[in-house]
């Protein structure tokens, strides 16, 4: 099958500097992949290679098999919601719905006047009144009208209040439940992407770091309580990623290898923030599918 | 038509949730034969969650006979899970109200009762008791 996203030994250098190095990974059709990382790791800067803005320096980018630069049927395919979900301040709502008309071929009008009149947004206010989070969900309508199958969206949600957010999230959902588009979204809200992502790519100093379904990422992680005297390895135990320690006690964040069965050792569920934050603290270890195996 | 809400905190996974939810429904009678489910959209929009948990629940709860996916219409109860036991609930309750009342004056708290509760029933299903 092809993916709907797939980079291979994809890198990009701005002057001296490496944003974005040896970077092989796809993403499948149908998923909702979580782009996490530190500022700085080269999150933008894969987004940009991906949506067609950028040239890669060396490898290449594919969307659903084509190189998406400067290839308009590719192009065509692809939604992109800049970081702060970017508008034309002093065009009204309506303007900007009728501009993506024009400029689309594939516009889809009614859902989109029918999405903005769903959520009460005025459609002769402009951009510069609305608040952030009808903003974000204007910028997001206007993605989806041109009907993609690659939606990609740069920190939409960052600057947003609990309530946007969800609001954001839940139209985000409802779109992948009725369209089955493909979604890559970064974000630093690991708490918000927890049950809305099922894939998971996790840059850490311009690397990919962690790639994989989330349902297997954390069925293969735990986090262990036990003593701190307890000897090593630990049966069931395949890496340890994380850990820390007091003078009784050690908690250690683990790849496991089926069950961990000594019971000095209580291991609990790990959930997607707990393995987010273990390996971002540990920017050495990794876990990688296929043949190169594990770090 | 049921709503669904999910229990960010629990370690049970959401998909279980939503099925544990709509079986729950089934037991009090709240949804019957003939009922329709909320459509995957509206479930996935509603709670925010991924659409593929909840066709993921879905398809367990059809697995388990209980609701049955109609191509185009929706995905409709077929089988209850309220037994007799429904009628009797009211009168358990009471009985087990004022063993709560007695509960709490011999100085329990509900911490320890549920404890109580939970070592007592499974106690009780060990030993395989009529």
């Amino acid at each position: 099958m092809i993916a709907a996203l797939e980079a291979t030994g994809l890198a990009k250098r701005y002057g001296r500097t490496w944003a974005l190095r040896d970077c092989t990974l796809a993403v499948p059709e149908g998923r909702v992949a979580a782009l996490v990382g530190p500022n700085g790791a080269g999150k933008t800067t894969l987004l940009r290679l991906a949506v067609g803005l950028r040239r890669p320096t060396q490898g290449s980018v594919r969307v659903f098999g084509r190189q998406p630069r400067d290839d308009l049927a590719s192009l065509a395919r692809i939604g992109f919601v800049a970081q702060d979900t970017p508008l034309y301040p002093d065009l009204t709502v309506g303007e900007h719905l009728e501009l993506g008309r024009r400029l689309n071929p594939t516009w889809d009008d009614g859902s989109a006047h029918a999405r903005i009149a769903k959520l009460a947004i005025p459609v002769d206010r402009t951009a510069s009144a609305l608040s952030g989070g009808q903003r974000a969900q204007v910028a997001l309508t206007l993605a989806l009208a041109k009907r993609p199958d690659l939606l990609v969206l740069d920190e939409p949600v960052a600057s947003l209040d609990p309530l946007a957010r969800r609001g954001f999230l839940a139209e985000l959902m409802g779109e992948v439940a009725e369209r089955g588009l493909t979604v890559l979204l970064s974000s630093h809200l690991i708490a918000d992407l927890e049950h809305r992502c099922d894939y998971l790519v996790v840059l850490s100093a311009s690397r990919v770091q962690v790639l994989g379904e989330v349902d297997d990422l954390l069925a293969t992680h735990a986090v262990l309580v036990g003593p701190s005297d307890a000897p090593e390895p630990i049966p069931g135990v395949g890496a340890v990623v994380s850990e820390s320690r007091t003078d009784r006690q050690r908690t250690l964040f683990v790849r496991t290898e089926g069950a961990v069965p000594d019971p000095a050792w209580k291991a609990h569920p790990a959930a997607l923030e707990d393995l987010v934050l273990a390996y971002l603290s540990e920017p050495t270890a990794g876990t990688l599918p296929g043949p190169e195996g594990s770090a | 038509m049921i709503g669904f809400r999910l229990d960010r905190r629990s370690n049970v996974v959401p998909y279980h949730q939503l099925v544990e939810q709509v079986r729950h429904a089934l037991r009090t009678g709240l949804l019957e034969p003939g009922d329709q489910l909320p459509t995957v959209r509206e479930v996935a929009e509603s709670v925010a969650i991924n659409p593929n948990t909840v066709l993921k629940a879905y398809r367990e709860l059809e697995h388990d006979g209980l609701v049955e996916g109609r191509p185009g219409r929706g995905t409709f109860v077929v089988r209850s899970l309220a037994g007799p036991s429904l009628a009797s609930h009211a009168a358990l309750r009471r009985e087990l109200l004022s063993w709560l009342r007695r509960a709490r004056r011999a100085g329990l708290q509900p911490e320890d009762i549920q404890a109580l509760i939970g070592i007592t029933l499974r106690a009780y299903e060990s030993e395989g008791a009529a």
